[in-house]
């Protein structure tokens, strides 16, 4: 940790903490103590908590739970699903993440129409239902195992595009993913980069999300966390659920492959 | 009514560890909305936590305990299988009351 | 006063009667205005806030531990918990001297609770943190500086 503390993040350390001439550790090693102290307790329950209900609650046009909403695992199989994702599902003919499946299921099973979704804001009607449920279910796959399956012809061909897009530079800044989550060891002001081209970058930050933020209070799934990146980059947000998420998603996974599930997260 | 809390209740040697989340914005009353109006104070002042009849902890809040607020406290006395009720009222009078088994 | 109000009162062991109605969901919102200290909470002075908590200048002990991370990476969440090793310590209060109001917040501890809370505080600014205790009827207090730092982009 203490080679990554530029001399750029030290000043902007010192700039807190006139006068005093910081070492270099103290500074990473404070930021490791109160990540600690906030994975004590993690607000992301609370949406677990209501994200149970809302799964085994009968909602839509059709009156309809999601217990029968086959995440892979089989109907209505919560547990372990969300370390498998994403996954080729042959009912749909398309590779789905987690949230791209529920919608498919909110659909099928209950009639509520993908529009609330591509349509709609984080964290109001629908929206905020699908933040809970996604919750919840990742919830379900908490210390497992990374644990993609890459042998359909379409995980592959969905890697390679995620692939493309991760390494993709474009817009006023000329920016893609990889500027910032391509090498080892970058930082912004005393945030690390997880380098997410590699194994243990991506398992750190593929296992982490989604999560609680404390800067706002809010639950942000991998679709939301994802779309930041765009915006940040000064690129159009793509369209939740669209390929290209998935296709990141399948990019990052894979790489995560063998890593330690860790969510719901908490980030700062 | 507000949201429910999460309530986690472990007994080890006799001391009881309460861990509670809350659901609440805990505006600060200091913030402005988008067209520049200050968004109105909006905090849990009072909480209370029971085991059986016993109340175990009182609490006042002001604006600067962080929105969801997380809390962590421990008694003695408790048993597992026994509940634990934690409550609290907010500024408006909005009120919540939630119960875990002791584990 | 009637037999039920006055078996509660016993079965509370003091405490007031406002916390039992709160437990009960019967309490209303004049009611939990005069039970909350509110010149502690409004107080934006120190001394003032030590004041209204009848804490005059309480003294700094060993026995207050305030645990707090040295960084805050975010001044929206900063984790604090207090432990005293001071017997028969009663009160738990976490004062933050650079807020706009010192109070964060203030915790009654019934005989046989532990004197070791943890919260979660907001802080405008690196500042002095205080875990002021009352214990066998006198004020202690232990203190740390906190830094909080501005948050990047991303996590």
């Amino acid at each position: 940790m203490k080679k990554r503390l530029t001399l750029a993040a030290l000043a902007i350390v010192a700039a807190f903490t006139a006068p005093a001439a910081m070492a270099e550790g103290s500074a990473a090693d404070g930021i490791a103590q109160y990540r600690a102290m906030l994975a004590e307790g993690n607000p992301s329950e609370l949406w677990e908590l209501a994200g149970e209900d809302i799964w085994k609650e009968k909602r839509g046009p059709k009156q309809a739970s999601l217990e029968q909403c086959d995440l892979g695992k089989g109907p209505g199989v919560v547990k372990g699903a969300s370390a498998a994702l994403p996954r080729y599902f042959k009912d749909t003919g398309r590779v789905q993440d987690l949230e791209s499946r529920l919608m498919s299921c909110m659909e099928t099973l209950q009639g509520i129409a993908p529009e609330n979704f591509v349509k709609g804001k984080w964290g109001k009607g629908e929206m905020e239902k699908m933040e809970q449920i996604v919750a919840y279910v990742v919830g379900q796959s908490r210390d497992m195992k990374v644990n993609v399956d890459m042998s359909a012809p379409q995980m592959k061909k969905m890697y390679a595009l995620g692939k493309e897009a991760f390494f993709y530079r474009a817009g006023p800044m000329d920016f893609a993913c990889a500027t910032c989550h391509g090498q080892d060891d970058k930082r912004i002001r005393l945030q690390d980069l997880p380098n997410l081209t590699k194994h243990e970058g991506a398992a750190a930050g593929w296992g982490s999300w989604p999560a609680y933020r404390v800067s706002n209070g809010q639950f942000w799934t991998m679709q939301h966390r994802l779309n930041d990146c765009y915006r940040q980059q000064r690129f159009p947000e793509p369209i939740y659920g669209s390929d290209v998420t998935i296709a990141l998603s399948v990019y990052m996974a894979k790489t995560a492959n063998g890593g330690t599930v860790m969510t719901p997260g908490i980030k700062r | 009514m507000g949201n429910p809390m999460r309530i986690r209740a472990a007994e080890k040697d006799g001391v009881t560890e309460v861990k509670v989340l809350m659901n609440h914005e805990m505006e600060t009353g200091q913030r402005k909305d988008s067209s520049g109006n200050l968004i109105p104070a909006h905090f849990i002042s009072e909480l209370t936590a029971k085991h059986g009849d016993k109340v175990v902890l009182q609490a006042e809040f002001g604006p600067s305990v962080s929105k969801n607020p997380f809390l962590s406290f421990k008694f003695k006395g408790g048993a597992k299988g026994d509940k634990v009720v934690v409550s609290w009222i907010d500024n408006k009078g909005d009120t919540r009351s939630d119960e875990a088994t002791i584990g | 006063m009637d037999q039920s109000r006055r078996n509660t009162l016993k079965a509370s062991g003091g405490l007031s009667l406002f916390s039992l109605l709160v437990a009960a969901g019967m309490v209303k919102p004049g009611v939990a205005e005069a039970a909350w200290n509110k010149a502690a909470f409004d107080a934006k002075k120190m001394d003032a806030a030590l004041a209204a908590l009848g804490a005059g200048s309480p003294a700094e002990s060993a026995e207050v531990q305030l645990t707090a991370p040295d960084i805050a990476e975010n001044g929206a969440v900063v984790p604090v918990g207090v432990v005293s090793n001071l017997p028969n310590t009663e009160e738990v209060a976490i004062l933050v001297e650079k807020n706009p109001n010192m109070l964060a917040a203030r915790f009654m501890l019934p005989a046989g609770t532990e004197a070791a809370v943890q919260t979660r505080i907001k802080m405008g600014q690196t500042s002095d943190v205080y875990a002021v205790v009352k214990a066998g009827g006198k004020f202690y207090m232990a203190k740390k500086e906190i830094k909080v730092t501005l948050g990047g982009c991303g996590g």
